[in-house]
């Protein structure tokens, strides 16, 4: 029986000062499944992700998103996290004055009050940051501290990876996690997701190389160029632009 | 015309009735701050240094001046409203400009420690009460003469040699008065050789639907090695202005931290000079500005090094909403001879929304080689990408401008070194952030609970 629907992106297009970057993006994502979108530089990853957050700065010009029922578009940045969207940042943004704890704090009771649900104990809370903290070993030190602030590049990812398993989110997408890690990092980062991943959820792994998904597995893998998906296949595509590079898709993609 | 002249006639008409409820030491200064204010008008904003608050206009209306001590009956429940746990602090209440010892306080005083009327001081101690009052003080200032002239009582702290206060010393400033009122207050604090005190000044209003305005002038006379720690928290309402200024001198190796805390406000002006007289002082002079609707604030400060291997710092932070305005004026001069100082002059700014305004104009003086001086001013809004990093995490977008707001002003609130107060400015500022009104009543309730635990 086929799995159900969470993501459905329908013909988007999406402009970020009056340039156009997303020329029509279809994308489906079940539940349980793994996906990898690569491409070259400038081809509209990141774009997308932050599109499918919410950010500002970023003009939806056409097309539609469907998640889980929800039309994703209309919902504020909080409600989509609400929702159970979850975007791990390339670049996690440093919060000084505002402590970890207080973040987390605020991002799941704000959470828990949009289902109408009462706030969590402090006890309960310190016991569910105490286990998520375990999946990515990120350090007790790092709670105290101002949210990313003066933390490594492999602490701020992990630290992503943290939010996500607190957060329990039906779609993660990726934003290139694997880039400034060192090997150990890679594969505690990875682990981590792994752990994550049931049959209920699913993830969008957004990356450059074919590196980090010789620890996530993907089910499908798709090339974007010039702001569409231009290529869909199984994970031996990774393997295969690893291989070659994007030169040989370019060329193809120029000549239709 | 000026509106001094309404003061100044006061003076004329009623010297004899200002000296009787005063002390010979405070009324002979009277005369001198009459002199001074010959020929002057009040500030207004074609006055350098105050082009963002008019002294005149703020002064201009006709205001009672209680000069009869017509005794004004205080609602004690009122007062009390503060809720300020008796246990924590060695606490005085000036209302209007009255002071009232609270509870046990003089028998609570350690030996030799004076905390109380500074006309009586003036009356009982006139030596030592005429060894400093006006003399840290100008009388160059036409506010500061202002007050000088008209000023009946105060308050008066002196720590001598060698005394270290364990207990913050609080003061509670109150209006009470049926009609608009100006109150003229004085604090004068001496700390002697090696004295150490940590004071927490309270300016409240409790009532918003009458007019106030005060005159405050504090001296602050720190021998040396000297400490003082400095809290003033402004509370108030926009129906009341008020003209401070603060005058500190510290001698050699003396350590002065003064923070003002603006939460609330009507139209503030607050002065700050300091003089490093002596050698080797630490400095640090803070200041946070919360203000909105039509609320009204300036700093203006001027630090003069005179000594030499110091090292004084000024941070000031802002967050302005609605249609508030702030501005800050900050001076250092590094004068000839104060070698080795180090200045630091740190202004930042957050406008909350397109109607807020902040005016900043920081200046630095050097007539000396081999110093170490800068100053930053800046002026912006809140991260964006902060904001959606935080909505991104489910966080709304009203409660993550609020952490970051309180966020912003953490840098300023965590120079407080006094114990239980830190926590308690945080909470303050989260509940003024959050836009809940009396804010401080309710911490200072929660805060009494938490002690008695």
């Amino acid at each position: 029986m086929d799995k159900n629907i969470l993501l459905d992106i329908h013909d988007l297009h999406a402009s970020v000062d009056g340039k156009e970057i997303l020329k029509g993006i279809n994308l489906q994502v079940r539940e349980g499944e793994v996906h990898a979108i690569m491409g070259p530089n400038g081809s509209g990853k990141s774009t997308l992700s932050m599109v499918l957050a919410g950010a500002p700065g970023y003009t939806v010009t056409g097309g539609n998103v469907d998640f889980h029922g929800k039309k994703l578009l209309e919902l504020s940045p909080e409600d989509r996290s609400h929702e159970g969207l979850f975007l791990s940042f390339q670049y996690p943004v440093e919060i000084p004055g505002v402590s970890m704890v207080n973040f987390m704090r605020a991002a799941v009771n704000e959470k828990r009050k949009y289902f109408n649900e009462s706030p969590l104990s402090a006890s309960d809370f310190l016991k569910l940051m105490r286990q998520k903290r375990a999946i990515v070993e990120l350090d007790n030190k790092l709670a105290s501290r101002s949210v990313n602030e003066g933390f490594s590049g492999g602490e701020k990812k992990r630290n992503e990876i943290f939010q996500m398993a607190v957060l329990e989110p039906k779609l993660s997408i990726l934003d290139e996690t694997d880039s400034g890690l060192d090997i150990d990092a890679l594969r505690i980062v990875a682990g981590g997701v792994n752990k994550l991943k049931t049959d209920r959820n699913a993830t969008i792994v957004i990356t450059h190389y074919q590196r980090l998904l010789d620890y996530i597995k993907p089910d499908f893998v798709h090339v974007l160029y010039k702001g569409r998906i231009v290529k869909t296949a199984g994970p031996e595509l990774a393997l295969e632009l690893e291989e070659k590079g994007y030169d040989w898709l370019k060329q193809n993609e120029n000549q239709d | 015309m000026s509106s001094l002249s309404q003061y100044t006639d006061i003076y004329r008409d009623h010297r004899a009735t200002l000296d009787s409820h005063s002390a010979p030491v405070i009324n002979a200064l009277r005369p001198a701050a009459f002199d001074a204010l010959k020929g002057k008008t009040l500030p207004d904003r074609n006055t350098e240094g105050y082009e963002k608050t008019s002294i005149e206009e703020m002064m201009a209306p006709d205001f009672g001046l209680n000069i009869n001590r017509v005794n004004i009956p205080v609602d004690a429940a009122a007062s009390f409203h503060c809720g300020v746990p008796n246990l924590s602090t060695l606490l005085g209440i000036v209302v209007n400009d009255e002071f009232h010892p609270v509870g046990t306080l003089e028998s609570r005083l350690p030996e030799g420690v004076f905390f109380g009327s500074l006309a009586k001081a003036a009356a009982t101690h006139p030596e030592l009460v005429g060894r400093y009052y006006g003399k840290v003080a100008s009388l160059d200032s036409v506010t500061t003469a202002l007050n000088t002239m008209l000023v009946e009582d105060g308050v008066f702290i002196y720590v001598p040699k060698g005394v270290a206060l364990e207990k913050p010393l609080q003061l509670v400033n109150i209006f009470s008065s049926p009609t608009p009122l100006m109150a003229v207050r004085r604090v004068l604090i001496v700390l002697e050789e090696g004295a150490s005190a940590q004071l927490l000044v309270c300016d409240h209003t409790q009532d918003s639907t009458q007019q106030y305005l005060s005159s405050q002038v504090v001296e602050i006379a720190l021998s040396a090695n000297a400490r003082l720690d400095y809290y003033d928290l402004e509370e108030s309402r926009e129906g009341t202005s008020r003209c401070s200024s603060i005058y500190a001198r510290q001698e050699d190796n003396s350590s002065l931290l003064v923070n003002g805390m603006t939460l609330s406000c009507g139209n503030t002006r607050n002065d700050y000079y300091i003089e490093i007289a002596g050698n080797g002082c630490d400095t640090l002079l803070a200041g946070m500005a919360i203000a909105s609707g039509h609320q009204h604030i300036d700093n203006n400060s001027s630090v003069n090094h005179l000594g030499s291997h110091c090292h004084s710092r000024q941070l000031f932070k802002y967050v302005l909403d609605d249609d508030a305005s702030g501005a800050f004026e900050g001076g250092i001069v590094v004068n000839e001879g104060a070698v080795k100082t180090e200045a630091y002059q740190s202004d930042r700014n957050l406008l909350a929304s397109t109607g807020a305004k902040m005016h900043t104009k920081p200046q630095l003086l050097i007539y000396c080689d081999d110093v170490k001086c800068s100053h930053g001013a800046t002026t912006g809004q809140l991260d964006q990408e902060a904001l959606f990093y935080m909505r991104s995490r489910g966080i709304g977008e009203k409660m993550a401008r609020t952490m970051l707001m309180q966020a912003f002003m953490s840098e300023v609130i965590d120079t407080v070194r006094m114990e239980g107060l830190r926590e308690r400015l945080h909470l303050l500022v989260e509940k003024r952030f959050h836009g809940q009104e009396s804010f401080c009543g309710d911490c200072m309730t929660s805060c009494a609970a938490a002690k008695k635990q």
